[in-house]
């Protein structure tokens, strides 16, 4: 093989390499994407069917609900305009609490039930994720208790 | 008093910054010898008033001078002093002084250590840091400033509960280090491009002061991520988080800049692309300053509060990467390199190893920023998840575990492999041999994907073991730098083999329990006694007791409790660990459910240590390699241009 050959094929195969890179990285973006909606997108249908996404909100005081002993709680998440009822099975995050905003990732199941496999709600109580702020805002009637946020 | 006091010494520290960078850099234009030999002693004045305003701080905080914002909202009467200290640093404002103080240190080392370069050069160095002390300075005195009088209140708003941690209050002091620290490699390369000029004695000056940069930096990432696994109670060591990542680009950027720099030092090559390193690591550490301090992500870190503070660093940001890179496209076509090097030879094998590095750091670059395109552009709210990363950055990072086993053993110009291709081969099958074992004997199940990172884990770890071993052997004289080489790489592979174990064989059970109950997982049996309360200085809790048995016998009592810190009165986990060197238990409490009932994690962590090892290992390598003699070598010597003909090249790192 003359030298001229030798590196025509190894930048040939380099180029190659970083394609098939490129191809895989992609993929795996595209597939682990997720997007956030208020509830109001969820009610109106404007969610993916059969994919994960995360949606978020105000956890509706007095919406908590478990059966004792049992690991699966529910509440509601609203926008102040719409609801969506979570459901989730697992320890909630320390900062999870009724009133404050928070963000869950799952999917719709069939009865417009969102089951969460995913559960945040970091910060402290003056906190709101921007999202979540961001929705509250153009959602009518409610400009959110907690814009500003100071977080820590 | 205390507070104006502090205000006071930062505003004259801002002045000498200014000084400095004048003295420094218009000094060097100039030529004035007279300019340029006052820029130390404005860097020791800026040093000893940075310290003072930073020691006003800590007394407002040590004597609960609640009339200052600052303190009010991160410190609180009961608070231990421990933390009334680690308070200082615990948000926005005073983080940002940490920033300073430290710059100011590594500023203050420099001068102290340079006075064997030219004398033109080490003015542009000081200068250099001179304007990022100023620049910052200005940041923190117009926005940020931690004096801020109020009403005096009488307690503060308390520390946030997760930031009352031992390892925490260590992470940012350490992590500030080797970010501040690429500042020094920055303005070398900086100072270099206004010189025109860089040979093989400005890669041995910038050498240790990077790699110190990179150790501290290896240890604060070590010690955030061992925070997260036993405070944030969910048991993982790494998240991929913004803010996670935002320390991770500089390291792999510093990363391959160390390597990049071993090529310029040894073979006068590189030069332009370790300046452009050398820019991108800085810049780097300012994305992640912005990315942590402005709040455009979410995170345990962001103080979002005021925008203006997010525009003034981005302003920053652009400032410095623009600069510098402006001065890179006018100055650095004049830096030729004027020798060669075959495909199979060192040189390729650091070239690769760059090349890969910088990929894995794009990877990362990517998933952290196209969110926030996204969104600025309208494009929808997304959020990329962990798996994408965990994919994503194998791409680059396996065939580059794969290529250091080998490249450590190649020599300078031209390797003969060949000859230790029958090492290699033997070392490989061993690796194998271990991988097939340990995973087949002691878990229970076998994957390619575990197979393959195991046995890069004993690769590396073998392959850089031999090295200093082979050494010895033969009566070789043992350097530092490759004792440290050596011993920094067998970091990764202890590293490569903890993740891979961790990863592929973690059980992980959120179940509940109620007083009396056992789980068996693992084989080991946890049986839940019951809870009681507890309480601490500045808490009420719950703790809970798990006693865990294996085969009858018992391993471990772990008392998992759930804080509630009285002021903030949110809740925190403090989970239950029983640290083993090949697996951890964790225990976690949930909350309570009812009908006598809590939820609880339960999660079995293989070889989990090995991950936090490894890193220590990888710093403890840094550390051998920057005593290396060559770096205290006499100073008329190391600033005599050294010759590129590779002569004391011979085998070093």
């Amino acid at each position: 093989m003359t030298p001229r050959r030798k590196r025509l094929l190894l930048v040939g195969g380099i180029l190659v390499g970083v394609g098939l890179a490129t191809g895989v990285a992609t993929m795996a973006f595209r597939e682990n994407l997720s997007y956030f909606y208020n509830p109001t997108q969820v009610t109106e249908g404007q969610v993916p069917r059969g994919r994960s996404f995360r949606v978020g909100g105000l956890v509706t005081k007095g919406s908590l609900k478990r059966v004792p002993g049992n690991e699966e709680v529910r509440f509601v998440v609203t926008d102040l305009n719409r609801d969506v009822t979570v459901a989730y099975t697992g320890v909630l995050p320390d900062l999870f609490r009724e009133g404050q905003g928070i963000i869950a990732h799952g999917r719709l199941d069939g009865s417009g039930v969102f089951v969460a496999d995913e559960v945040l709600a970091k910060h402290d109580e003056k906190y709101m994720p921007p999202e979540v702020a961001q929705s509250l805002k153009k959602a009518p009637g409610g400009a959110g208790p907690g814009g500003e946020g100071k977080g820590t | 008093m205390i507070p104006e006091l502090g205000h006071f010494a930062l505003v004259l520290a801002f002045l000498l910054a200014c000084a400095t960078t004048f003295f420094g850099l218009v000094g060097a234009w100039q030529g004035r010898r007279t300019w340029m030999a006052a820029a130390p002693g404005a860097v020791a004045g800026q040093w000893v008033f940075v310290t003072l305003g930073f020691g006003c701080l800590t007394y407002a905080f040590i004597t609960h001078d609640f009339s200052v914002a600052y303190v009010a909202h991160n410190s609180n009467s009961q608070l231990p002093l421990l933390y009334r200290i680690a308070g200082v640093w615990g948000a926005h404002e005073g983080s940002l002084l940490l920033w300073l103080a430290i710059l100011s240190s590594w500023t203050l080392a420099v001068a102290f250590f340079s006075g064997s370069l030219p004398e033109r050069f080490r003015a542009r160095v000081l200068g250099v840091l001179g304007l990022v002390s100023m620049t910052f300075m200005a940041f923190l005195l117009s926005t940020s400033s931690p004096f801020a009088r109020q009403v005096a209140e009488l307690d503060g708003a308390d520390l946030n509960p997760l930031l009352q941690d031992p390892a925490l209050a260590l992470h940012p002091p350490m992590l500030y280090t080797g970010y501040v620290g690429t500042a020094v490699a920055f303005a070398f390369a900086v100072a270099a491009l206004l010189e025109g000029r860089l040979d093989a004695s400005w890669a041995r000056w910038t050498r240790p002061w990077t790699t110190t940069a990179w150790l501290f930096l290896t240890i604060g990432i070590a010690l955030g991520s061992w925070w997260a696994y036993y405070v944030l109670g969910w048991g993982g060591w790494w998240f991929w988080d913004a803010v996670e990542n935002a320390s991770f680009m500089p390291w792999l950027a510093s990363t391959a800049l160390i390597h990049s720099l071993a090529v310029t030092e040894k073979r006068g090559l590189f030069k332009s692309w370790t300046l452009l390193l050398a820019v991108f690591a800085f810049s780097l550490s300012l994305l992640g300053t912005f990315l942590v301090r402005s709040g455009v992500v979410v995170s345990v870190h962001a103080f979002a509060s005021d925008p203006s503070r997010g525009i003034f660093i981005l302003a920053l940001l652009a400032f410095f990467i623009i600069g510098a890179l402006a001065l890179y496209a006018w100055r650095a076509p004049t830096l030729g390199s004027d020798a060669g090097f075959e495909l199979v030879s060192r040189e390729s094998f650091l070239l690769i190893n760059n090349a890969l590095l910088v990929a894995s750091a794009g990877v990362v670059l990517f998933g952290t920023l196209m969110p926030m395109f996204m969104d600025a552009f309208g494009l929808g709210k997304i959020s990329v998840g962990p798996p994408f990363f965990n994919i994503a950055f194998l791409i680059p990072t396996l065939p580059l575990l794969a290529l250091i086993g080998i490249g450590m053993h190649a020599g300078w110009k031209q390797a003969r492999l060949a000859r230790l291709k029958s090492r290699f081969l033997v070392l490989l099958g061993a690796a194998l041999g271990v991988a097939v074992l340990v995973c087949g004997a002691f878990f229970s199940h076998l994957s390619f994907m575990t197979v393959l990172g195991f046995t890069l884990g004993v690769f590396v770890c073998a392959s850089a073991a031999s090295l200093p071993i082979e050494r010895w052997r033969r009566g070789e004289h043992l350097s530092r730098a490759v004792l440290g080489m050596s011993v920094a790489h067998l970091g990764i592979g202890l590293f490569t083999i903890g993740v891979t174990v961790a990863q592929s064989y973690k059980i992980e059970r959120d179940i509940s329990m109620a007083a009396g109950d056992s789980y068996s997982m693992a084989g080991y049996a946890f049986h839940f006694a019951g809870t009681k309360n507890v309480s601490g200085p500045n808490w009420d809790g719950v703790e809970g007791e798990v006693s865990i048995t294996r085969n009858g016998r018992p391993v471990a009592t772990l008392h998992p409790q759930k804080r509630v810190y009285r002021v903030q009165t949110n809740p925190m986990t403090q989970a239950g660990i029983a640290v083993g060197p090949t697996r951890d238990l964790f225990v976690a409490l949930g909350e309570d459910i009812g009908a006598g009932r809590w939820s609880m994690r339960l999660q079995y962590k293989p070889f989990i240590r090995f991950i936090w090892l490894g890193a220590l290992t990888m710093a403890l390598g840094g550390a051998i390699s920057v005593t290396d003699r060559r770096y205290r070598r006499n100073p008329a010597r190391a600033a005599a241009p050294a010759t590129l003909d590779g002569g004391e090249a011979k085998h070093g790192a």
